[in-house]
């Protein structure tokens, strides 16, 4: 029979309804993501990069397999935290906004007023987080309802880390959501450290994802090195949000291979748990699965590795000679009024 | 015509805010069925519905953090801290999230916390504050105080529609004390940032605002009878973004300068404005910035001890006719 012929000649469906192109993109923004903090390695080494350098080497399933599950098309939303790099290029985030952003360039989207990956964009659907761990979630429940008040059928999506869910703003934030039964999904990259704390010393529950039943939402762990589980865990989500049945606590479970930031020596890590993660690398695992099951060549990923490279050779060239903002420009922009500036008193009083 | 009460005047004031604009809705504790703590919401959700009017939990940060959220989105949240002593409760979330939000991010923030402040009504440490001065040190937030009930509505209607975060500090001693016509009708919107002048004079001005402002025309009444003197008094009504101007112009006209405020001294907002006045008036005083204020102490509940630390209409009178004498 030709249709049995045909099916043993071709590989399985991908899961969760994906296309083999949606399969390519996943694996594109999970290397983008790896290439790019590569690239701001090599910045930071030449001190061009001018504050700390966060990574999320070993994490780069998880941002881009959840993100990935909101739906771009409809206004969904996210905010990301300190290591959702990938999230925030799913988003539309691009490359150059980021070198500039760490480079403290005068064209980054923040214009040199904040660092790194803090910023966001209302028109692709990002809000910079700021370094208050846990205050993003009350700020997403406040645009999930927003999101809710007007009927429109759109999800929030915030991440928070396994240090992030001790705050006060995080329980605030998720009982409010729950008892709003807002369109929101709570991601908690477990990571196993905040800073140099393990999680043993941040909670006394077994699994993080325990916590949800204490606010009466759903909660789902997944494997946060797998990015197919990553997605499978969080679409489901994104659409119980979407269709009215509230807010979802997901616990991707990953690992913080590199330090705190790069200048984190990681004293503090047992020997051989970094090799024993490495194992696990969730793009080595994407490649493997990938082409083993026939949803992409070697060939294919070569080629994305390759667009990868050009396009952040291109990005570095174009801004890593660019200038910082000009001091004067520190003043305006505190107040919508423009006349109500500090750089007003600069040039009465100060100046 | 009826007389309007201080809370009435809010009241009329965020009602025809939500009516003229579907964006605008209210949070906060018990805000719905029970109308909030002081009634200042009372038939707002028969009016507008649990869509617009939501009773939350007791949760200052996730309150405040959602109002800014939602205010990213287009909306116009008025926040309510059921007594604006909870407000420290959300300072993170104000001071970090909200007040930085359009200078880092370029994000709009319009919103308003609004809730019953100040003291001299036996409310003990936890029901008695003025925390303006925690928040004035914050580039990003404006902050109001109402005096009259004319400003008590024209200064929520602003705030509604203000493009930032504005913190509105209704004093609760005025709540139902202060009564007065305000015509039906009447689009009333003070501008934020201008200060009234609530009584005009010429020999020392008075600088203060909210409640203290009847202690100061009280003063100034006993001050022209038993001294002659004339006494200005300003009613800042906008602490941030502050009314330079009114406070030199009235500085050049009378030269002698008494701040006034319910706070606290140390770090008070009074310290702030002498500074100013340095800066832009020295060479027109006649006498060094003077003024009165809260003992620096937490305010204590028994009425002997919060009359003894609150400031009183004598302690302007005192401090008033030294400035005179100096």
């Amino acid at each position: 029979m030709t249709t049995t012929a045909a099916s043993a000649a071709t590989p399985a469906a991908p899961p969760h309804g994906l296309s083999r192109a949606q399969l390519h993109e996943l694996y594109y923004y999970m290397r983008l993501t790896r290439s790019l903090e590569e690239r701001l390695v090599n910045l930071y080494r030449q001190t061009k990069v001018i504050g700390g350098l966060f990574r999320s080497l070993g994490q780069e399933a998880d941002s881009v397999g959840s993100a990935y599950a909101l739906d771009r098309t409809r206004g969904d939303f996210l905010s990301p935290l300190i290591r959702n790099l990938g999230s925030m290029l799913v988003q539309g985030a691009q490359p150059l906004e980021i070198l500039r952003q760490y480079m403290a360039k005068a064209e980054s989207p923040t214009r040199g007023r904040e660092l790194n990956i803090h910023y966001g964009d209302l028109d692709r659907g990002f809000i910079g987080q700021i370094s208050h761990l846990g205050d993003m979630v009350p700020v997403m429940a406040g645009v999930a309802l927003s999101f809710k008040m007007r009927k429109q059928p759109r999800v929030g999506l915030v991440y928070v880390g396994d240090g992030a869910m001790s705050t006060g703003a995080f329980h605030e934030g998720i009982n409010f959501a729950a008892v709003q039964r807002l369109p929101m999904v709570i991601v908690c990259e477990n990571n196993g450290y905040s800073f140099s704390t393990p999680m043993r010393k941040q909670t006394a529950v077994a699994q993080l994802v325990d916590k949800a039943a204490a606010y009466g939402i759903p909660g789902v762990r997944a494997d946060g090195n797998d990015v197919l589980a990553v997605y499978g865990a969080t679409k489901p989500a994104v659409e119980l949000a979407r269709n009215g049945g509230g807010c979802t606590l997901i616990e991707l479970v990953t690992y913080r291979r590199k330090g705190h930031a790069e200048h984190d020596n990681q004293s503090y890590v047992p020997a051989g748990e970094i090799e024993a993660w490495e194992a696990k690398d969730p793009i080595d695992r994407c490649i493997r699965d990938f082409t083993a099951a026939g949803w992409a060549t070697a060939g294919e990923l070569a080629d994305i590795d390759a667009r990868i490279a050009s396009l952040l050779d291109e990005a570095v060239g174009a801004c890593e000679n660019e200038p910082m903002p000009e001091a004067m420009s520190a003043l305006d922009g505190v107040l919508a009024d423009p006349a109500r500036t500090e750089l007003e008193w600069y040039r009465r009083i100060d100046g | 015509m009826a007389e309007v009460t201080y809370l009435e005047a809010i009241r009329q004031g965020m009602q025809e805010e939500m009516r003229r604009d579907e964006n605008v809705f209210i949070l906060g504790e018990d805000i719905g069925a029970y109308g909030g703590a002081f009634k200042v919401t009372e038939g707002f959700l028969a009016e507008f519905g649990e869509r617009r009017v939501i009773d939350t939990p007791i949760a200052e940060a996730a309150i405040v953090g959602a109002a800014a959220g939602a205010a990213h989105m287009g909306l116009r949240p008025v926040a309510e801290m059921q007594f604006i002593d909870f407000i420290s409760c959300a300072y993170d979330m104000l001071t970090n999230y909200v007040a930085t939000a359009r200078y880092r991010a370029g994000l709009p923030t319009p919103m308003v916390v609004r809730g019953p402040s100040g003291g001299y009504v036996r409310g003990g440490p936890f029901h008695s504050q003025n925390p303006e001065a925690a928040f004035l040190h914050t580039p990003g937030l404006k902050i109001v105080c109402p005096a009259t009930a004319r400003d008590a509505k024209g200064l929520i209607k602003s705030a509604i529609r203000d493009d930032d975060p504005v913190l509105y500090f209704e004093h609760k001693y005025l709540y139902r004390r202060i009564k007065e016509h305000l015509p039906e009708g009447e689009e009333i919107l003070t501008p934020i940032g201008k200060a009234r002048v609530a009584r005009e004079g010429k020999d020392l001005t008075i600088v203060t605002w909210s409640a203290m402002v009847y202690k100061a025309l009280e003063a100034a009444e006993r001050l022209e009878k038993e001294d002659g003197l004339q006494v200005e008094v300003l009613d800042l009504r906008t602490l941030l973004p502050m009314d330079d101007e009114a406070i030199m112009t009235s500085v050049r006209k009378t030269n002698r300068v008494l701040i006034a405020h319910e706070d606290t001294r140390t770090g008070g907002v009074a310290g702030e404005i002498t500074a100013r006045i340095n800066d832009q008036a020295f060479e027109w005083l006649d006498a060094p910035v003077r003024r009165v204020t809260a003992h620096d102490v937490p305010l204590p509940y028994a009425p002997t001890l919060e009359d003894f630390v609150l400031p009183q209409t004598d302690d302007l009178v005192v401090a008033a006719r030294w400035l005179a004498a100096y």
